[in-house]
């Protein structure tokens, strides 16, 4: 299986799915087999709403090399706009 | 062996049973529709879920002449496309070992309780349902085969055991009550080759019915035929493994 690795953290934000935009409140990072991305293993990211009955959910699957990318461009864009005075 | 002017017939359903603590849950059922006494296999799907190759190889097992049951380890954590629920129980840590066991138990009665059974039954699991096939032939009695299927963490570090595995499956081989045929891949991370040696001496020094195969050119998973980890000769050779042995213990 199955690495089992999987880390929670709570967040505030919004994502759309194929129901329409719903409000998220945690994000379920595994590091184990994507369901759709052709790779063995993965970073897969799961924007859950948090005691939904209806499962909602936003699923990202990425390579663990387009995962490390993507938190420095994360970084970047939070730097550009603590410099511009945005809140964070 | 089927030739092209026998008759050939199938019923697959779902279904409802009555699972470890007699929950209600469902399960996958296919079968042969012939009059004569069949074996049985349960099916122990792995922690992408009750998914579409599950019920596939459901059928597969049906089609090859035994009454075959998956039943769905995750009922319980609700209902929607399986990827979702299985995204759901990846993030509880998956699902308790003696629930899967009293599922399984539970699946493994039906199938010997149906009129046309021959008494005999075999677990098989891929992935997270390969550890638990073997899980369930050294902790369920009633079993007459196991078909362990790249089982990763059959061999755990005390710090990888939980509340809901507990024991690492290692330690109940003593317990084994059935042969086993384990299909592995020597680039597979995990099971790693190592750990799938531990499991094998361990075999070993009890004096186990074991045949254990490693494929040199396929890591994990390799009968999945939409994943990049598909390997179609190691594929064919491990299917035709699989029914040899199974003709031979059921």
């Amino acid at each position: 299986m199955c690495t089992m690795i999987i880390e929670k953290t709570k967040v505030q934000g919004s994502g759309k799915g194929n129901k329409g935009w719903f409000k998220f409140s945690q994000a379920n990072v595994s590091f184990d087999h994507p369901t759709h991305l052709h790779q063995d293993y993965s970073i897969n990211i799961d924007f859950i709403e948090d005691h939904s009955k209806e499962n909602k959910r936003i699923a990202i699957e990425l390579t663990p090399k387009s995962a490390k990318d993507l938190i420095h461009t994360i970084l970047k864009s939070l730097n550009k706009g603590e410099k511009m005075g945005l809140k964070i | 062996m089927y030739i092209t002017n026998n008759y050939e017939g199938m019923l697959a359903e779902t279904i409802s049973l009555t699972g470890h603590n007699n929950d209600e849950i469902n399960a996958y059922f296919a079968r042969p529709l012939n009059t004569k006494p069949v074996p049985g296999v349960v099916l122990i799907h792995h922690l992408p879920g009750w998914d579409e190759w599950y019920k596939e190889t459901t059928r597969k097992f049906a089609h090859h002449g035994f009454a075959s049951i998956s039943p769905n380890l995750y009922f319980r954590d609700g209902h929607g496309e399986p990827d979702d629920i299985a995204a759901k129980v990846r993030a509880q840590g998956g699902v308790p070992d003696s629930q899967v066991i009293g599922d399984v138990t539970k699946a493994m009665q039906y199938i010997k309780n149906l009129p046309y059974s021959n008494g005999k039954v075999a677990v098989f699991g891929t992935c997270s349902g390969g550890r638990q096939a073997f899980l369930a032939g050294c902790t369920v009695k009633g079993f007459d085969a196991v078909i362990e299927c790249w089982g990763g963490r059959v061999v755990m570090q005390k710090e990888e055991l939980s509340d809901k595995q507990p024991v690492s499956p290692l330690d109940y081989t003593k317990d084994l009550t059935c042969p086993i045929l384990g299909l592995f891949g020597a680039e597979d991370e995990s099971p790693t080759p190592e750990q799938v040696h531990i499991h094998e001496e361990e075999l070993k020094k009890h004096n186990k019915s074991y045949e254990f195969h490693m494929y040199e050119s396929a890591g994990h998973g390799f009968f999945y035929y939409d994943k990049p980890v598909y390997r179609p000769e190691a594929c064919q050779d491990g299917w035709e493994k699989i029914f040899d042995f199974l003709e031979r213990k059921l």
